[in-house]
């Protein structure tokens, strides 16, 4: 019998462990031959710990299982049960989903090669051995596929200009710093299916002629460290990565490095600054990194899901990639939904459903009950939305153009005892925090932006317009998006909450 | 540990990884793995063998959140402050806390028992409130099972 229990770090965080532990125990003193596969996560945090039995070769769910509920379902020999929710991918949650990016992400054993290319693996990095570089970059220029990790720029113009740059080494500079509130796409595709941003990294490198290639991981993913050290280990094992990739004579070799606990750090120059062991304080562009990158050398820094989604374009073609979605957002999005929610997790849909569909279909409102007041779209950098905005399609432009961001596809809803007023404080204080020091209207401007919140909080209402200015100095002067985008949450805050920020209102609520 | 002790340790350390491409953050994550944190003792070490002044290795230990400037105590206890943790009730648990051990974050409580940090982020923002406790992620952590693992650290 084979049975599936996931090692994702959210699966573990709500006790996935502990069952996989019990399977083994009971599986032992019932004296039944149990392979145990320890998978990814299927995204469905909700249903987390999601315990998996595979009969006639289709996988029957069970979840959220805890651990003393494994015994009763040995007993029911894996049949009826309360918490048995019938085959996996029968799942309304999961059904209604695209998933290209995420399709081997809870299915396959994140560490077994063969599992990989059992489930469509390496069919695209083998495509891009057999084409010219300036062919492969054609492919992912024409899918359409923009920057996952929140600026959304053509991933396939920024290979160009490394292809086209002249240099003795080049580099592939995988971010996987994932610091945004409400984010953990990068997080399950590392855990759950590793192989997948190894090729797609690979591939940039023979696109790109760079040789070497980094997996820049935040401190606070352990477990995806861990899983992706081993699965570059298993892939040089091998022969995938290393000197001669598939015995193609041609050589691409990729290493792990960790954070430190800098948001910052995400930020792709303060990111190669951290790389080569400098403080993370951003650089100015030009020169780009895609000419004077890591150790000044030309690199490609990507996203963990834009280099995930390069495999599945090349093995399905671009214009099948770009057959999905809306406007100038092309392809498909993980939505991270987090936060109060029913249904939380990741949801994998081409670009284009509104606001309301994911808040109150997909994720089914709040946990607590009460009503939706508002979600943050695209991290702590991203603008509070209220109800009024639900019809606003999910797409770059669509949200830029409601004073918004998608940035990383996260939402994190709140319920109406949110106090937007605090939310906006929050976010000056984390600017505060995480702010590399470089430019003075974010460095102090968040700080007076506190203490801006503070005076508006004790209820003086001419605060409100030093507020204003103070967020668009910080718009107009700071040299990133730490100190530039600052101002979406507290603006947002402000305009679509103003009651949170009158004193007879907030004098009312105390 | 006396200083030449830490002094030939971390030469050790340095020796061992100084032939990365940017060495100095894997350098500095293995002392803090080794000694707990990364002592002042150690940065001298680091600069001659890198070629860096000590003001240079100091203000890279410094810029960044992780590297502690003294030993933890004996537990930490990490709590997630993010907004999609803070929609969860991710402040109530916070303040119970801060109330409990007596003191903000940044600080060793209770003779040495528990540190306590925040952290903004650990991926697991559609199970929160998140915590990390010695290391490992707790998810949906309620006021109960906070207070039981303070209790169980002594504090
Ligand atoms: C403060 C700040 C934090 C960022 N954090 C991340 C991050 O954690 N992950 C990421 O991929 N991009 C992050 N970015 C965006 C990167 O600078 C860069 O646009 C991205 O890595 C490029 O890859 P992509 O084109 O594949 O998205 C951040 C930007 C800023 C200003
Ligand atoms: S805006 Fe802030 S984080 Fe960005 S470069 Fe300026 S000081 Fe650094
Ligand atoms: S916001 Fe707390 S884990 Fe992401």
């Amino acid at each position: 019998m084979k049975i599936y229990v996931p090692r994702d770090a959210a699966a573990r965080a709500l006790g996935a462990d502990q069952v996989a532990e019990a399977v083994l125990r009971e599986a032992k003193a019932r004296n039944i031959d149990v392979t145990l596969i320890r998978n990814g996560s299927r995204g469905m945090v909700f249903l987390e710990p999601l315990l998996e039995v595979e009969r006639d070769g289709i996988r029957q769910a069970f979840g959220p299982v805890a651990a003393a509920e494994v015994p009763a379902l040995f007993e029911a020999g894996f049949g009826a049960h309360p918490k048995a929710l019938g085959p996996t991918e029968e799942i309304d949650w999961l059904k209604r989903q695209t998933r290209l990016t995420f399709a081997r992400c809870g299915v396959v054993d994140p560490l077994s090669l063969a599992d990989y290319e059992a489930h469509g693996g390496l069919v695209g990095l083998r495509k891009a051995l057999a084409l010219p570089p300036e062919a492969v970059v054609a492919e992912v220029k024409d899918s359409g596929l923009r920057g996952r990790g929140g600026a959304g720029f053509p991933t396939g113009i920024k290979w160009e200009t490394v292809r086209k740059a002249e240099a003795a080494q080049k580099y592939i500079v995988c971010n996987a710093d994932e610091g945004d509130s409400g984010t953990f796409a990068d997080r399950m595709l590392m855990e759950g299916d590793p192989f997948c941003l190894i090729e797609g990294m690979t591939i940039a490198g023979l696109a790109t002629g760079a040789t070497r290639g980094y997996v820049y991981i935040r401190s606070e993913y352990p477990d995806a460290i861990a899983v992706m050290e081993a699965a570059i280990a298993a892939a040089r094992t091998a022969g995938l990565l290393g000197a001669s990739v598939l015995g193609s004579g041609r050589g691409f070799d990729l290493w792990v490095r960790a954070g430190a606990g800098a948001y910052v750090c995400g930020e792709e120059t303060s990111l190669l600054n951290s790389l080569e062991g400098k403080r993370g304080v951003v650089r100015a562009k030009p020169p780009l990194p895609a000419l004077e990158g890591f150790l000044g050398r030309p690199t490609v820094v990507n996203n963990v899901i834009s280099l995930a989604s390069v495999p599945v374009i090349l093995a399905k073609g671009a214009t099948f990639y770009q057959s999905f979605g809306l406007g100038r957002s092309r392809g498909t999005i993980p939505l991270q939904i987090a936060g109060n929610v029913q249904r939380g997790g990741l949801f994998e849909t081409a670009f284009g459903l509104t606001l309301g569909e994911i808040v109150d279909d997909i994720a089914g409102g709040t946990r607590s009950g009460r009503p939706v007041k508002a979600v943050q779209v695209g991290g702590p950098l991203g603008a509070y939305f209220p109800r009024a905005l639900f019809d606003t399609p999910f797409g770059y432009e669509e949200f830029a153009g409601q004073d918004g961001l998608i940035g990383h596809a996260g939402l994190a809803v709140f319920d109406d005892s949110a106090d937007m007023l605090h939310m906006a404080r929050f976010a000056m204080e984390f600017c505060a925090i995480e702010s590399c020091g470089k430019c003075t209207p974010c460095r102090i401007g968040a700080v007076r932006g506190v203490e801006t919140l503070d005076r508006i909080a004790r209820g003086d209402g001419a605060a409100v317009e030093i507020l204003t200015d103070l967020c668009n100095t910080m718009k107009l002067g700071s040299l990133c998006a730490l100190g530039g985008f600052t101002p979406y949450p507290v603006m947002s805050a402000l305009t679509h909450f103003p009651d949170d920020f009158r004193s007879a209102h907030r004098e009312a609520a105390e | 540990m006396a200083a030449t002790a830490t002094a030939q340790r971390t030469e050790e350390i340095v020796d061992g990884l100084a032939g990365l491409e940017g060495p100095l953050l894997p350098i500095l994550h293995a002392v803090q793995e080794a000694f707990g944190y990364v002592p002042d003792e150690a940065l001298p070490k680091i600069a001659e063998k890198l070629n860096l002044s000590r003001a240079e290795v100091h203000g890279v230990v410094s810029f960044y959140h992780d590297f502690r400037k003294e030993p933890a105590g004996r537990h930490v206890l990490k709590l997630c402050r993010a907004e999609a943790c803070q929609a969860q009730g991710a402040e109530a648990l916070v303040a119970q806390a801060k109330a409990r051990l007596g003191v903000e974050f940044h600080a060793t409580a209770k003779g040495g028992a528990v540190t306590l940090e925040p952290v903004f982020c650990l991926g697991l923002c559609a199970c929160g409130p998140a915590a990390m406790v010695d290391g490992k992620l707790i998810g949906r952590l309620g006021a109960a099972q906070l207070d039981a693992i303070l209790a169980e650290f002594g504090a």
